[in-house]
This record gives C-alpha cells, sequence and structure tokens, in this order.
C-alpha cells in the first residue's frame, strides 16, 4: 500500500462525475478501463466548451471561430507530440483510433510494398485489431502472417521471436500490453532486433498509453497507434505516430477533403503531412477531448499513474489468488492493470451478470483475442481492468461480489 | 444480490451443475453446433426423429449458467413432441423472453417457465435461446455452424 499513500485518489475521482453513480443501487466500481476509460470534468468541459464557445470547421477558414477551432484543434496535436515525445507534430496523425491506425499502415504502407513470400510478423495475444488489418493485406498481397507463440505464463516467446524474425520479414507488429492477459511485452528489444534486420515495427499502444510513459523517439518504435477513450478521452479519436520518412514514402490512405493540397480533373497534389492522411473534417472535439485528457493524465504524472496502478494489480492478484477455484490467466512477471481470471464452478459470462448486481462493473468473453481464448484453452474469461481513479478498497468489493457469486453457484 | 435469484433460480442452477442429456449422439439424424461468439458459448445439439416425432434429443459443449441450463431443460420437453409442437414451443420461448405481449398462438411453456426471468437481463437472452436456435438448425437438418448473431 505503501506507493499509494502520497497519491490524491480522492481528489482524482472527485474529478470523474460517472464515480458518483449508483449501479442497481450500489456504488459503481468501475473495473472495466480496458475496454473504456471513464471521463474527467476537465474532459467534458473542454467538448463542452468547445461546442459552446468555439467550435467550427478547421483549416481555411477566415473567419475568427474557424481560427480558433483549428488552433484548439492542432493543440490537440501538440499535446499527443509532447506525450509521446514525437520529433515533429506533423508526425502525428489523427484516426478515429487504434483500429484505424494499424489499417492505415497494413494498407499505405505494407500493401505497396509487401510481395509473395514476405512475411508480416505478429504476436499470438494480439488483439483482433492487429490480426485482422494483417491477414486482409496478406490476402491481398500473398504475403503470409506469421506468429510469435505465448508461454503459459502469458509471456512472449523470445527465443521463438527471434528465429521467426528474419530476411522475409516486411513488418513486425506488436502490442506493447495485451489486452486479455495485461503482459507488459519488451517492446524495445522487439524493436531493436527487428532494427537489426532493417525490419519497421509498429507498436500497438492501445492498452499502454493509459499506463505506461511511452517515449516513441527513445523506442525507435517506427510506428505508435493508440486510441483516446481508453486515456480518459473520448471515443472516435486516435492516433498514428509514424515516422516522418515512412510516413512522407505512403500514399494518402482515403481520399477527400484536406487530404489535398490541389485538385484538377487531370491530377490530384496530395497536401503534406499530417494532413495527407486527414482525409475529410476531422473529429475536432474528439482531438480537443483528447488534448484535455492528456492534459489530465500529465497533471497527476504517468509515473504515478502507474505506481499506483500497480499496487492495486498487486494487491488484487494477491487477494484473488486467495479464492479457491479461481485461476489468474496470464501471470506474467511483468503486467500492467489488468487481471484475467477464471472459476472453476461459474461461467465468465454469469461473473459478469452476478458483479453486476454488486455495482461492479468488468468485461466477461473474449476480449477480441480469441487466439489467446484458445491457447489456454477457456471460451472467455471475467477481466477487471484498473485505471487512474480506482481503490484498494474497490478490490475488496470485487473480492467480497466473487465470494458471493462463487457461494450461489455452490 | 438477490434481485438476481429471479435470474439463478434453484432449478436453473441445478441444472447447470447436473445438465440432462448432456452427450454426443452416435447417428443423429439431425445435429448443429451453435456458438455466441460474443461470451464463447458453444454447444452441439442431436436429434433423433422417428415418424416426425423427437425420439431423443441431446447436447453436450460449455456455455454459462442460463445457456447450459435452457439447453438441459430444452431436451427433457423436447422428447415426444412432433416437429410443429417443437418449433411452437420454441417460437413461444422466444416470444416469452422478448416480447412484452404474448402472442395469440403462444403455448404453455411448462417448466420452462422458470427461464423467463431472463427477460429482465436483454444482454442474456441469447444465452437462454442458443440451444434453441441450434436444435431449430438441427431440426432442418442443417449441417455447419449457426450463429445467433
Amino acid at each position: 500500500m505503501s506507493n499509494t499513500d502520497q497519491y490524491d485518489v480522492a481528489s482524482i475521482r472527485n474529478d470523474f462525475p460517472i464515480l458518483g453513480e449508483k449501479i442497481h443501487g450500489k456504488p459503481l466500481v468501475y473495473l472495466d478501463n480496458a475496454a473504456s476509460s471513464q471521463h474527467p470534468a476537465q474532459v467534458i468541459n473542454a467538448v463542452k466548451e468547445l461546442y459552446e464557445s468555439g467550435y467550427s470547421n478547421i483549416h481555411r477558414g477566415v473567419h475568427q471561430l474557424s481560427q480558433d477551432a483549428t488552433k484548439a484543434y492542432e493543440n490537440g496535436r501538440s499535446a499527443v507530440r509532447g506525450f509521446i515525445n514525437a520529433d515533429c507534430m506533423h508526425e502525428v496523425v489523427f484516426t478515429s483510433g487504434t483500429t484505424e491506425s494499424i489499417n492505415l499502415v497494413a494498407q499505405s504502407y505494407a500493401r505497396p510494398r509487401l510481395q509473395k513470400g514476405d512475411e508480416i510478423l505478429i504476436t499470438h495475444m494480439e488483439h483482433h485489431s492487429n490480426i485482422v488489418p494483417w491477414q486482409i493485406v496478406c490476402e491481398q498481397t500473398g504475403a503470409e502472417l506469421k506468429v510469435v507463440p505465448i508461454s503459459d505464463r502469458g509471456e512472449l516467446e523470445m527465443d521463438r521471436f527471434a528465429e521467426l524474425l528474419n530476411e522475409r520479414t516486411a513488418l513486425v507488429s506488436v502490442t506493447q500490453v495485451s489486452n486479455a492477459l495485461g503482459t507488459v511485452n519488451p517492446v524495445a528489444e522487439i524493436i531493436e532486433a527487428a532494427h537489426a534486420l532493417g525490419v519497421p515495427v509498429l507498436v500497438d499502444g492501445a492498452q499502454a498509453v493509459p499506463h505506461i510513459p511511452v517515449d516513441v523517439q527513445a523506442l525507435d518504435c517506427d510506428f505508435y497507434a493508440f486510441s483516446g477513450h481508453k486515456l480518459y478521452g473520448p471515443t472516435g479519436i486516435g492516433v498514428l505516430y509514424g515516422k516522418e520518412k515512412l510516413l512522407n514514402a505512403m500514399p494518402p490512405y482515403q481520399g477527400g477533403g484536406d487530404m489535398i493540397l490541389s485538385v484538377s480533373f487531370d491530377g490530384t497534389t496530395y497536401n503534406t503531412l499530417p494532413y495527407k492522411f486527414e482525409a475529410g473534417t476531422p473529429n475536432i472535439a474528439g482531438v480537443v477531448g483528447l488534448g484535455a485528457a492528456i492534459e489530465y493524465v500529465q497533471k497527476t504524472g504517468l509515473g504515478a499513474i502507474a505506481a499506483h496502478e500497480y499496487g492495486l494489480l498487486e494487491y488484487a492478484t494477491s487477494e484473488l489468488k486467495q479464492i479457491d477455484g479461481l485461476r489468474i490467466i496470464g501471470e506474467a512477471d511483468h503486467k500492467a492493470g489488468l487481471i484475467s481470471f477464471v472459476l472453476d464452478q461459474v461461467h465468465p459470462h454469469d461473473i459478469g451478470t452476478m458483479l453486476d448486481a454488486e455495482g461492479v462493473a468488468i468485461r466477461t468473453g473474449h476480449h477480441c483475442a480469441q487466439p489467446v481464448m484458445e491457447r489456454y484453452k477457456i471460451p472467455a474469461t471475467a477481466r477487471a481492468s484498473f485505471g487512474m481513479y480506482n481503490t484498494l478498497q474497490e478490490i475488496d468489493v470485487l473480492v467480497e461480489a466473487i465470494h458471493k457469486t462463487i457461494g450461489m453457484f455452490s | 444480490m438477490d434481485n438476481l435469484r429471479e435470474l439463478y433460480q434453484e432449478v436453473i442452477l441445478d441444472h447447470n451443475k447436473n445438465p440432462r442429456n448432456f452427450r454426443a449422439m452416435e447417428n443423429p439424424d439431425g445435429f448443429a453446433h451453435g456458438a455466441n461468439p460474443l461470451c464463447g458459448d458453444q454447444i452441439d445439439v442431436y436429434l433423433n426423429l422417428k415418424d416426425g416425432v423427437v425420439e431423443d434429443v441431446s447436447f453436450d459443449g460449455h456455455g454459462c449458467a442460463i445457456c447450459t441450463s435452457s439447453a438441459s431443460m430444452m431436451t427433457i420437453e423436447l422428447k415426444g413432441k412432433t416437429e410443429a409442437e417443437a418449433l411452437a414451443l420454441f417460437e413461444s420461448f422466444h416470444h416469452a423472453l422478448t416480447d412484452d405481449e404474448p402472442h395469440p398462438n403462444d403455448v404453455p411453456l411448462g417448466k420452462l417457465k422458470v427461464l423467463t426471468g431472463v427477460k429482465e437481463f436483454p444482454v442474456r437472452v441469447k444465452c437462454a435461446t442458443l440451444a434453441w436456435h441450434t436444435f431449430d438448425a438441427a431440426l432442418k437438418k442443417v449441417q455447419g455452424d449457426i450463429s445467433t448473431e
């Protein structure tokens, strides 16, 4: 508990209006942060203020509101740049989320380059959104998808990674934190090994950015993808970071407004980075909300948040392990704040309904990671995932609710 | 959790723990696989018909308590029913879980009534109806996967 003493979780909780809600008459215990996190008033207000007093379409508008909205939008980009320490603003491309970011790289970077016999290397613990875009591009090009296996504990088998990485590998795409297991992967090591063979690496940071300070230059990753809505920001907004050299060499992902410099029926000149990849009117309010979310997270500090969540993870792990018939799926040495588990007697779906009755929101199912479920020969898990506002007392409520569940089903 | 007693009644919990007719069949007349991709429920339903009457029906696989107990109770109710009676029961059961008003042609649900508490939990309706959809597919001797999606 010591590392949570300095952390003012009560004041953080006060910033999140939804945490005062009651669910079935019980105080909400929100442990579904890996699916989507809640929003502090600072984010809600930033979006509200934009719509109330600062909204217009951005870019090319000569009127005041358009200039204000453009500034707010680009301030959001600046916040993201600082947050992940990108070298420059135009390496930050706004997308609808991690899924679109990965699809963009698959179609704009990989597809034109891939040839029959080339390989894309992913891992067994990827979210479906870091599997299917590669399956699609492999189908389109004749390239092959290779998968790094995972151990019983839920860690990547790094010796197998070293064997699978070869001169045919065109790209490595790997999650930094597993959404189903909580495993934190050694992405720096992976990037270093891939670069030694000249292979670029995309890091899926959807589950990482709310929990781990990320520095894309220190990592030296070629692409980094994440979403706003797991980072206390709005849905429908995400980021693709890409190294300037790579992004410049890629054709646009979609055609439309804002991604062009000039259009005629003889041909079109594409806009410069990052606008080349931002076709159509973007999610202006989403960017403003994301900027506010980043500012909010930075105020507390990701280091402090990570330490707080680690305290929750350690406490929850030791408490859950004492429950007879409960098995934790994913026991990597290095985990972020989520625990997948199954009960001998109770199906995860029933656990979810029982916990809900106690006000405890968790996720149950395959977590869009069916290969992980298959790997551990389970149909589904129950998953409790922690955020910056969760408390040790909430873990106690979770544990008590699990005991009640077992009591009812035994 | 007391309000969940309506959902997880003793009878349901008992069928979940000790599902009846929980076995594969060697050479069934009808067979279908049903899956609920949302929660990972997977069941196989096996069916033997004789002169248009359900002679034997069984299931195996894995699912949540609602799915398993519904499948178990279904097998008991279906035995001895004609195809038409079986389908009428399926439709009536489905109505009871999804519609506020009974339909004019609905037949009595008998012991299946205990499952109608699921109506108050809309996300669980698919759990309760998966076995029935799968039976329906088996009855039509449709081979291969069906989905409740």
